[in-house]
C-alpha cells in the first residue's frame, strides 16, 4: 500500500524522533521505495513454514542459560552515574514527565 | 619485543590516519603501558597490536558507535571478547571508525567522516567496519576486530583485500558490543593472513555467561586446521548467483578461485540457493526491527548525548535522538518501526521470519552435498565515496551475498582473489555448516597457499 508524508510522520513519532518537512520530504519516497522492494516477499507461499525465531542454532539451542539466583557484583551507583548528562543526587535527572 | 611491535603500530596508525581516518581514537598511552604489562606474556597473542571497531566496548576508550549520541560516551567495562583477547596477550591500540552503529556498506554513514580506501583515497573500503579494515590493509595492525550483521566485516575485507571472517552465530560473545540487530550481530575478525585470524577466533571464541546467545560448542584447534590437503574437499557452485547484478570481473575471478579449488584437489558441486535473492528483503525487515527496539535505549537519560532546550521529557527524547541519529539510522529506525506497527506486524515481520526459516533450510540441504559454498563477497570492487549515498536501496543490494549467512546463523569468509584492471581488490566468500569454522579456514589457507595475495596497497605502513 502507498506509504504517504503522514505515515512516516507517525511513525516518526512512534520512534521518538523529531523530523523537520525536509526531511519528511525525503524520507518518505525513500522508505516508499524500500517497502515495495520488501514486499516482493509476496511471491511466496509460506503458509506452512513455522517463523524463525531469533539467530540460534541448535545447540545455541539446547544451551542452558538458567544459573543460581545469586547476588553478584554490580557497577555501583557512582559508576553507573558517570556518563549521565544530568545525574543528581544518586539518579537520573529529567526535564518534567507532565 | 612486543613494545616496539605496539609502538610501530600506533607510529603508523598516527601516521596514515590523516590519509585513511580510520581510528577514532590512537590511545599511545595506554597501549604502551598494556604492551609492557603483557610483555612477558605467552598467550597466543602475545604482543599483537590491534585495532577494534567502535562498537565494541574497551574499558578506558571510547565507544561512540561513530554516531553523535555516543560522542563522548566511554563504557564502564570490557566487552567479553575484549578481556578474552587481553587475556590472550593482545594489545588494543585503538578504535575504528565505522558507519553509525554498524548500519552501513560503505563507511560514509560514520559521523565522523568516511574511511578512505587505501587501495584508492577516493574509494569507500566497505562497511560497516570499514576502519578495521583499512587498518589492516594499509598494515597499521596485523589484525582488527568488527562486527558483522548483513557482511559487515567480509565485504570491506573484500574491499581492502584482507581476510575477514563472520563466525557461527554463538560462537563469540556479543558482551560488550553494542547492539544493532542482535538475533544477526557476530563480531567478527580481519587479518592479512588467515592463520592470524584463526589464532584470534581461538582466542576469543566460546561460551560466556554475560550472553545467553553463545552456545555450548568446544572450541577447536583452529590453527591445527590450517592444512592445505583437500582430498575429498567438496565445494559448492551456486551458478545462479553468478548472473545478474554481478560485477563482471569480479564474477570471472571467483570462477578462477574454482578451478584453482578443482586443480587443488576439490571436487565442485552444483548447489542451489532457491531463497537467497530473497534474503535482502527479509534483511532489511528483520534488521531494521530489531535496530528499531536496541536504539530505543539512547533517549538522553542514562549516557550519551541531551538536546538543550527541552522543557519536556518527550520533547527531549524527539529532540536528542532527532539531534544525535545521522540519516541512515533514522532510517532503519523508522522503517523497523514501521515494520512492527501495528497491523503491519504479519504482513512485513512474521512473513520475514518465515521466509528466513526458508533460507535457513536452503543451506541446511545445500550442505548435505557439499563442505562448502563458494560465491563472490560483494557485487562490485570498491565504489567512489559519494557515489550511491542517495540511494539507500541501491546501497543495500552491496550486502546480497553477505546477508543470507547472518540470516541462517551460518559462518562465512571473505579471502583476496586478486586486482581489478583498476587495481582494486576482488574477494571471494566462503560459507559452511554451523561451527565449520575449521573448514572455512582450511579451504581459505590452501588457496592462500597456492595463490598468494601479496600486492600492497599504495597507502602502506614503511614500518610493517
Amino acid at each position: 500500500m502507498p506509504i504517504e508524508e503522514k505515515d512516516i510522520a507517525k511513525v516518526a513519532q512512534l520512534a521518538h524522533l523529531e523530523l523537520d518537512d525536509e526531511e519528511l520530504k525525503i524520507f518518505g519516497p525513500q522508505i516508499a521505495e524500500i517497502i515495495t522492494y520488501v514486499e516482493q516477499l509476496n511471491q511466496l507461499d509460506t503458509a506452512n513454514v513455522p517463523p524463525a525465531l531469533g539467530g540460534l542454532t541448535p545447540e545455541g539451542e539446547r544451551t542452558n542459560s538458567s544459573r543460581d539466583d545469586e547476588i553478584a557484583p554490580s557497577l555501583g551507583q557512582k559508576i553507573a552515574l558517570a556518563e549521565a548528562p544530568d545525574p543528581a543526587e544518586g539518579h537520573f535527572r529529567v526535564p518534567k514527565v507532565l | 619485543m612486543s613494545v616496539k611491535r605496539v609502538e610501530q603500530a600506533l607510529t603508523a596508525a598516527e601516521k596514515l590516519n590523516e590519509t585513511l581516518n580510520a581510528f577514532l581514537e590512537i590511545d599511545r598511552q595506554g597501549a604502551l603501558e598494556r604492551a609492557a604489562a603483557v610483555a612477558n606474556s605467552d598467550g597466543p597473542l602475545a604482543g599483537v597490536p590491534v585495532a577494534v571497531k567502535d562498537n565494541i566496548c574497551v574499558l578506558g576508550l571510547q565507544a561512540s558507535c561513530g554516531s553523535r549520541i555516543l560522542g563522548d560516551y566511554h563504557p564502564p567495562y570490557n566487552a567479553t571478547v575484549i578481556e578474552r583477547l587481553t587475556q590472550a596477550g593482545g594489545v588494543v591500540i585503538g578504535k575504528t571508525n565505522c558507519d553509525e552503529f554498524a548500519m552501513g556498506s560503505s563507511n560514509e554513514n560514520s559521523a565522523y567522516g568516511p574511511v578512505r580506501n587505501p587501495w584508492d583515497t577516493t574509494r569507500v573500503p566497505g562497511g560497516s567496519s570499514g576502519g578495521s579494515a583499512a587498518a589492516v590493509a594499509a598494515g597499521i595492525v596485523p589484525v582488527a576486530l568488527g562486527s558483522d550483521t548483513g557482511g559487515s566485516v567480509r565485504q570491506p575485507a573484500s574491499l581492502v583485500g584482507v581476510v575477514g571472517l563472520k563466525p557461527t552465530y554463538g560462537r563469540n560473545s556479543r558482551y560488550g558490543l553494542v547492539a544493532f540487530a542482535s538475533s544477526l550481530d557476530q563480531v567478527g575478525i580481519f587479518a592479512r593472513k588467515v592463520a592470524d585470524v584463526a589464532r584470534v577466533l581461538g582466542a576469543i571464541a566460546g561460551r560466556d555467561s554475560h550472553d545467553s546467545t553463545t552456545a555450548d560448542v568446544p572450541v577447536p584447534d583452529y590453527v591445527a586446521s590450517l592444512t592445505s590437503d583437500l582430498k575429498g574437499a567438496r565445494l559448492g557452485f551456486p551458478r545462479a548467483l553468478f548472473g545478474e547484478g554481478l560485477d563482471e570481473e569480479v564474477g570471472n575471478a571467483v570462477k578462477a578461485v574454482v578451478d584453482v579449488y578443482r586443480d587443488l584437489g576439490a571436487e565442485i558441486v552444483d548447489v542451489e540457493l532457491p531463497h537467497a535473492k530473497y534474503a535482502i528483503a527479509v534483511y532489511y525487515i528483520i534488521a531494521t526491527a530489531e535496530a528499531s527496539s536496541n536504539l530505543a535505549r539512547f533517549d538522553g537519560v542514562r549516557y550519551g548525548f541531551r538536546a538543550e532546550d527541552t522543557p519536556e521529557l518527550r520533547q527531549m527524547y524527539r529532540r536528542t535522538r532527532a539531534q544525535g541519529f545521522g540519516a541512515e539510522v533514522k532510517r532503519r529506525i523508522m522503517l523497523g518501526t514501521y515494520v512492527l506497527s501495528a497491523g503491519y506486524y504479519d504482513a512485513y515481520y512474521l512473513k520475514a521470519q518465515k521466509v528466513r526459516t526458508m533460507i535457513k533450510n536452503d543451506f541446511l540441504s545445500a550442505f548435505e552435498s557439499c563442505d562448502a559454498i563458494v560465491t563472490p563477497t560483494s557485487p562490485s570492487t570498491a565504489f567512489a565515496i559519494g557515489e550511491k549515498v542517495d540511494d539507500p536501496l541501491a546501497m543495500y543490494l552491496n550486502d546480497i551475498y553477505t546477508v543470507t549467512a547472518n540470516l541462517a546463523g551460518v559462518p562465512g569468509i571473505s579471502v583476496p582473489c586478486g586486482l581489478s584492471m583498476e587495481r582494486l581488490p576482488i574477494g571471494f566468500q566462503l560459507l559452511g555448516p554451523y561451527w565449520s569454522e575449521p573448514t572455512l579456514f582450511k579451504l581459505a589457507h590452501a588457496y592462500a597457499e597456492a595463490r598468494p595475495f601479496t600486492e600492497r596497497p599504495p597507502v602502506f605502513a614503511s614500518t610493517a
